[in-house]
């Protein structure tokens, strides 16, 4: 039977939350919220029109709701979500950090949100301005010396910059065979990998959870094209061996690869493109703000130096003879096409409008995100294990080491912080610490909020030790509680079909 | 800075509590000759208004202002506010992906009714929960071929968006797969299936088609399915423009849908960002990429929704994963739920019927023009190809002054199409800005000495 | 706990012989490592594997794992309750939650696998490395 908190929660309390159905649930025939204006030319018949093979009906199934119904529907439903405007997302390496509300004015200009992607270049010298002015912006971070807006989120960059890994070294004459990924990495890094062709060797941490240079060292052959490190690492440390990294590397004909999903810890005070980073993605949803929005959209840049410039995906923002900006597809070496049209304009809007908010004050958001992590590692580092003693940066990384011996897990923490009102961190990664609680709060955590959040996981560390249980089977206090993931895995239900009944 | 909740006192106190002197020292672990000892040479910083400002006059250097009948896979539909103002409620547009089922219970049930409404646009048992875009989707759905089939041959039909066919080369050529092309049928625009069932053989993985096709042609996809299976092939359909699904047979014949969901709801936005959906079949699933949110229940039998199916994904499988997939394209996918929750079932029919109507309309009025007419004979939604007497990029420079932007010319993506041009036309086109366009043609034409004699030869061919 | 009859091998799978006739499994600490099971993913009948190759996966909410087998075999027969009960993989996996029969002609590969004396000091041995 749960017991009762030690201390009050401060943060949460209890608050009724309506209950909404499916829409397909609400609907009614008939029913409908959106009307048009009237037909100005003649109607056709469209069995006529088409043939009588070609020709569909209304859709079947379709909702049939009313205006209010539909606003209800998602307000309802908007109620039941946690969000950064609510509070703090302590999730590690995700960079949850305040989505500024200005982006989202300027995203939807007319004469920005309007713009299709195949009018003419010279109707579209703002949009391509924008993209300019983003890609210079990320260029001055990164140090790197060329650039491509196009992939969509992380992953796709990772793809695009291994694929030009590739293409460099099929230039020089052998492609090679593998990729080195650090055990601790996040797994697109050996996805991604895998769908450029190339197979997947694992390096061992060293004991401080740095890539053990070593082994770097007795692995990197001829027939390793690159290593992909994210730099500072998934414990939140920063690689400090990187530059002799790039060197063993170089030597050996291979590449660095760096994720730069952590580049909240560096931008403005480092740039990989100065110690030895070949080639980079940036994730924009991440480091510049762009809204996660439930998953995405995001935006991936990929940063390069001068040897890989040839080898970008195709097109390439261009500027002409006249001072004008264009589009370049004519590029022989190019790794190809990543997607129709030009990457997530609209979120590059938002990432250029971030930017310019801060200009080069960005380096002050990156001290204090380096300041709140340092702060939570010290006001919790007596009640919950730190596997490794070293510096971190923007992120910390505890293990479930103490509580576990009460049984109590970090995803058992995790659930219970939730009824203090926060989301959960990370769980479970990175894979080299077993137990893993990986906390990242970034810059736009006030004091209080942060003492909110070491409050709220003392409050569970002495839970953990005096009445397990309760933590165990949290939450207590959402509308749904733990999921049978395992019942929904056997046989999944992936849609509303007439047949279903609505649950109570 | 506004952005950055604490002030210096209030540093000044955590760096007290922590031992420090200053929040550099919490950099040391930085070799010094890993740092950048200079400010960022970058512009800014902007106040609020002077962001607004600099966007605004962005927006200003575009084509805002102009009559816009370009498609070619973004179009140009309405949207309504009462979407866009829901979408921008912080608990939508600030939430994170929904791993944590407890607290994202909005953002699941959302995404279940978008799983549920890309099943019944297009005929499908399965969708998922959104990739990227359209031309990535169709990648991605080759690739799903290719591991349930086990084969490493591509068959293309010509008339897939040139821009998709770049993609999925893109991807094929790091496999090693091989791709052959289908041409299309010169007098219907429509895929040749003597082409593709030549082509399709034994190493087959995927037959892939559009339809409506890039030359706005309707696609006859259940004959391309029969002709798929033959050999044990699977048909891949792309669709690019989704609001076609409201008046036209969906693709239930087809193994793998790979579809564009930007016009139900998305801005044009330059290109993006949109929402790429693969809609299949029940028995494909676990080869399926991208999230999926399933029902579940809780222990007191509460019914809510959870990400499952995620060993398929990046973060389980890591090398063996379907896709390195992690970041999608939520809240485009929200938005288009949203949309389809407000247009609901009768709008959705109207709305097709007036793009069938506008069209139709449009070319009525274009064929009355000297040497102009429909180029294909196969049916049509709302892009039509027309033929013109003249180069299409000087009439569409001369329709630009008039501040109109004319069909896409097609003479850069197939050589023997140069007098040939790719017509959208939507419900947002009113009546005027039609007969505004088939006029301001007429004028060009003139000038370019296009006369009525011609007209009476090109009556005379059909 | 582990039957004498069979035969281990150290990617966690059990195998028994039976004349000719080969029957596969995976073992009670790979089903507990997994947790609860969610599907499982079989070869077709027919299809022929050498020892070491992968003949399925299982797969349950937190990890897929690959099934190896431990002996050269033709697939004759595959067990077709699995799909619509993945579960019983975790209740009986010695037993009723077999994976897959065929014929195994090679008998000198069975002699390099672990007898169940072996096999249970084998997972001791790993039990004790990860520091349970």
């Amino acid at each position: 039977m749960p017991q009762p908190p030690a201390q009050p929660m401060s943060k949460a309390t209890k608050h009724v939350s309506i209950n909404e159905g499916l829409l397909f649930e609400r609907s009614a025939a008939g029913k409908r919220g959106m009307e048009l204006p009237p037909l100005d030319v003649p109607a056709v018949d469209a069995v006529r029109e088409l043939g009588a093979e070609y020709a569909r009906g209304p859709v079947e199934g379709f909702p049939e709701v009313s205006e209010i119904e539909m606003i209800r529907h998602f307000t309802r439903l908007s109620t039941w979500n946690y969000a950064i405007d609510l509070g703090m997302y302590p999730l590690g390496s995700c960079t949850m950090k305040y989505n500024p509300r200005v982006n989202e004015h300027v995203a939807r200009l007319e004469g920005l949100a309007t713009e299709h992607p195949l009018q003419p270049v010279e109707l579209s010298q703002g949009c391509l301005r924008i993209l300019r002015t983003l890609e210079r912006f990320l260029l001055e971070v990164t140090g790197m010396d060329a650039i491509t807006l196009e992939p969509c989120a992380g992953a796709q960059g990772e793809y695009a910059g291994i694929a030009m890994i590739r293409a460099y070294l099929a230039s020089q004459g052998n492609p090679r065979k593998r990729v080195l990924v650090p055990d601790s990495a996040h797994g697109t890094n050996p996805a991604t990998a895998v769908t450029a062709g190339y197979e997947v060797l694992n390096i061992r941490s060293d004991a401080t959870g740095r890539i053990d240079l070593s082994h770097l060292a007795e692995y990197a052959n001829e027939d390793v094209a690159a290593l992909m490190v994210t730099n500072p690492n998934t414990l939140g440390t920063f690689e400090k061996d990187i530059a002799r990294a790039a060197e063993v590397l170089h030597a050996r004909g291979a590449l660095l690869y760096m994720d730069g999903a952590n580049m909240n810890a560096l931008a403005g005070v480092a740039r990989p493109g100065d110690f030895g980073v070949d080639v980079m993605h940036m994730n924009l949803h991440k480091t510049f703000s762009t809204p996660h929005g439930g998953g995405g959209p995001g935006a991936g840049p990929v940063a390069v130096k001068q040897h890989l410039e040839p080898f970008l995906p195709i097109p390439v923002l261009a500027e002409k003879a006249d001072g004008t900006l264009g589009w370049d597809s004519n590029r022989p070496k190019t790794i190809g096409r990543l997607r129709a049209f030009y990457g997530n304009f609209g979120v590059l809007v938002r990432a250029l409008a971030y930017a310019l908010a801060y200009g080069p004050g960005m380096v002050e958001a990156t001290r204090d995100a380096v300041l709140n992590a340092n702060y939570i590692r010290k006001k919790l580092e007596d009640v919950y294990d730190l596997p490794y003693k070293q510096p971190c940066m923007h992120e910390v990384v505890f293990s479930d080491a103490r509580q576990k011996k009460n049984g109590v897990n970090t995803m058992d923490i995790a659930k219970r912080l939730i009824d203090y009102g926060f989301h959960p961190y990370t769980t479970a990664f990175p894979l080299i610490v077993p137990g893993a609680l990986m906390i990242e709060p970034t810059e736009s955590e006030s004091r209080l909020e942060l003492d909110l959040f070491v409050e709220a996981m003392r409050s569970i560390a002495a839970e953990a030790a005096e009445s397990p249980e309760l933590v165990k089977t949290a939450p207590h206090s959402t509308r749904v509680g733990r999921l049978d993931e395992v019942a929904a895995a056997r046989k999944p239900v992936l849609r509303w079909t007439p047949r279903d009944v609505p649950a109570r | 800075m506004r952005y950055l909740p604490k002030s210096d006192a209030e540093r000044r106190a955590i760096l007290d509590e922590l031992g420090l002197g200053s929040v550099d020292e919490l950099f040391a672990s930085i070799p010094e000759d890993c740092r950048l000892k200079r400010p960022l040479d970058v512009p800014g910083p902007l106040s609020e208004k002077e962001i607004i400002d600099y966007f605004r006059a962005r927006a200003g250097e575009n084509a805002a202002g102009y009559t816009s009948f370009l498609g070619a896979g973004v179009y140009n539909h309405l949207r309504s506010v009462v979407a866009d103002s829901l979408l921008q409620r912080g608990e939508f547009l600030t939430s994170y992906t929904p791993y944590q089922a407890e607290i994202s219970q909005g953002t699941l049930q959302a995404i279940f009714e978008f799983q549920t409404l890309m099943c019944q646009l297009t005929g499908q048992e399965v969708a998922n929960a959104s990739m990227y875009d359209g031309s990535t989707a169709t990648a991605e759905a080759a690739m799903m071929a290719v591991r349930l089939t086990g084969r490493r041959r591509l068959v293309i039909s010509r008339a897939l968006h040139p821009e998709y066919r770049q993609v999925v080369d893109t991807y094929a050529r790091d496999l090693g797969l091989e791709v052959a092309e289908a041409a299309f049928v010169p007098a219907s625009g429509q895929t040749d299936a003597g082409a593709v069932r030549a082509a399709a053989d034994g190493q087959t993985a995927a037959v892939i088609v559009q339809s409506p096709n890039f030359l706005g042609v309707v696609e006859p996809v259940a004959e391309f399915a029969e002709i798929a299976h033959g050999p044990g092939a699977l048909l891949v359909t792309a669709v690019a423009e989704a609001m076609s699904l409201g008046a036209v047979r969906p693709p239930a014949e087809a193994d793998i849908v790979a579809m564009e969901a930007q016009s139900l709801g998305l801005a044009p936005s330059y290109g993006g960002p949109f929402a790429g959906v693969i809609a299949t079949r029940e028995k494909y699933v676990r080869q399926m990429p991208g999230r999926l949110a399933g029902e579940a229940r809780d222990a007191h039998g509460r019914r809510g929704f959870v990400l499952t199916l995620a060993t398929r994904e990046q973060h389980i499988r890591r090398e063996k994963a379907t896709s390195n997939i992690c970041t999608n394209q939520a809240l485009c996918a929200l938005a288009v739920t949203m949309h389809l929750a407000l247009v609901g079932k009768a709008g959705m029919a109207e709305m097709a019927a007036q793009n069938l109507a506008k069209a139709r309309y449009a070319v009525a009025e274009m064929e009355k023009l000297p040497g102009v007419r429909r180029a294909f004979t196969g049916p049509y939604f709302n892009e039509v190809t027309l033929e013109f007497p003249r180069s299409v990029r000087m009439i569409n420079h001369e329709l630009k002054r008039q501040r109109i932007l004319g069909p896409l010319p097609l003479g850069p993506y197939f050589p023997e199409q140069t007098k040939r041009g790719l017509l959208c036309v939507t419900e947002l086109h009113s009546r005027q800005e039609i007969d505004r366009l088939a006029a301001a043609t007429r004028t060009v034409l003139e000038s370019l000495g296009v006369g009525a004699r011609e007209e009476v030869s090109s009556r005379a061919e059909r | 706990m582990y039957p004498a009859k069979f035969k281990y091998s150290q990617e966690h799978e059990w195998v028994s012989l039976e004349g000719q006739t080969a029957t596969i499994g995976i073992t009670d600490y790979a089903q507990n490592s997994l947790g609860d099971v969610v599907f499982v993913e079989l070869p077709k009948v027919g299809a022929k594997f050498s020892a070491g190759q992968t003949i399925g996966t299982v797969e349950s909410v937190k990890a897929v794992s690959e099934i190896y087998t431990p002996v050269t075999i033709e697939i004759t027969e595959v067990n077709g309750a699995l799909a619509g009960a993945p579960e019983q993989l975790n209740k009986d996996p010695h037993g009723t939650a077999w994976l897959v029969k065929g014929k195994a002609s090679n008998a000198g590969e069975l002699a390099k696998l672990m007898d169940a004396a072996a096999y249970e000091a084998f997972i001791a041995a790993k039990e004790k490395e990860a520091g349970h």
